[in-house]
């Protein structure tokens, strides 16, 4: 596997581990039952996701395992959007919409992937992935036409998560390499797909669509730079882990 | 006490409480579910939701993953309309029918479920 290939599929397993692990801090805290089963779920979903990618990247069994629970931070690569505490349901709502609609899609590109175990994967996770989307966009709907503080609350969740989520498409080291194997058309190509892809959902929903051109996108997790929030996670995650250091079964 | 799970110490308790009436704007939603193209819909239960999409979208979680799922209906349990158990008495009979009664139903149950202790068995 070349560093190019591996930097890309590291990368995309980290976005979906962390967010899986964000969200499934909302489990027993959730806004009422199902929808506390359904959001412990799919985070159960991201992070099964990422669990298969990580795999992928070295077939010993273990790895994955090190990947997840034995990796310093700055070798980390997903980006500051994933990373941010779950907040408030209006948060968390809005961030699962934004990035599950890049997620899906990017899914969708990399079915014609040249690198067989990733076309692979894509088809597998599809069904999962469209409910995330079918679940989001029902939530986002429902709250921008809803009443005037849940229209408000979604607004402004959208506001402050769009320079977030425009990190999710930060080139990384390889990626002009990736895009000539064929392997994946490119962040760009995404962003662009993505964008056409929210902005009528967001119209239906009664929400006012900011000019992405105008903001500066949320960057560095690409590069192992995180926000101030992944370190504490990272160490809530493997407090178990870290206690019991030469553990080999669990 | 203070709490092991950290997720309980991050919390910030809201002081102002939102009262939520009873059914105000949520109601019930009774779920089937098929197992397989062409089998009946069973009912398996029911959610709360605000409306009908959200009831499909929880019903999936709650009903269709732990066994096989091709399709999923969610009706409002208020446009159920029933009959009242007090009058459970008129399916009662004054003179023996038993010529009318389903045993057809009942051989096929007793077949399922002798079919399904072979599968098991196996």
């Amino acid at each position: 596997m070349t560093p190019a290939l591996y930097n890309f599929i590291l990368k995309t397993a980290d976005d979906c581990f962390i967010l899986g692990h964000r969200n499934s801090e909302w489990t027993g805290f959730g806004p009422f039952m199902e929808e506390d089963i359904a959001f412990a779920s799919m985070a159960q979903d991201k992070i099964g996701h990422a669990w298969l990618l990580y795999k992928m990247l070295d077939e010993n069994p273990a790895a994955a395992e090190t990947l997840a629970f034995k990796r310093a931070e700055k070798d980390f690569k997903c980006c500051h959007f994933v990373e941010q505490p779950i907040g408030e349901y209006d948060f968390s709502l809005m961030r699962h919409f934004l990035f599950d609609h890049a997620d899906q899609l990017r899914y969708e590109m990399l079915m014609n992937s040249s690198f067989e175990p990733l076309a692979h994967f894509a088809k597998k996770f599809k069904g999962e992935l469209k409910y995330h989307t079918m679940h989001a966009d029902t939530f986002i709907l429902q709250l921008g036409n809803g009443n005037e503080e849940s229209k408000a609350r979604m607004q402004s969740a959208l506001n402050f998560c769009l320079p977030l989520a425009l990190g999710i498409f930060e080139a990384y080291e390889g990626e002009q390499e990736i895009i000539a194997q064929n392997i994946f058309a490119g962040e760009k190509v995404l962003q662009a797909k993505w964008v056409g892809k929210i902005s009528p959902i967001i119209k239906d929903a009664g929400l006012k669509m900011p000019d992405i051109n105008t903001l500066q996108a949320v960057n560095g997790g690409r590069h192992g730079f995180h926000s101030d929030y992944l370190q504490p996670l990272l160490k809530e995650m493997r407090e178990v882990v870290d206690a019991f250091p030469d553990a080999t079964e669990w | 006490m203070k709490s092991f799970d950290p997720r309980v110490n991050r919390i910030n308790p809201i002081e102002e409480k939102t009262e939520m009436n009873i059914g105000e704007a949520w109601e019930p939603y009774e779920v089937f579910h098929q197992k397989k193209r062409g089998d009946h819909h069973i009912h398996v239960g029911s959610v709360h939701a605000p409306n009908a999409a959200q009831a499909l979208l929880f019903a999936k979680e709650q009903y269709g993953r732990r066994q096989n799922c091709v399709n999923m209906w969610v009706v409002r349990t208020a446009d159920v309309t029933q009959f009242q158990y007090d009058d459970a008495d008129i399916f009662e009979t004054a003179i023996d029918k038993e010529y009318r009664e389903a045993y057809g139903f009942k051989v096929r149950d007793k077949i399922n479920a002798y079919k399904k202790q072979q599968t098991e068995s196996k």
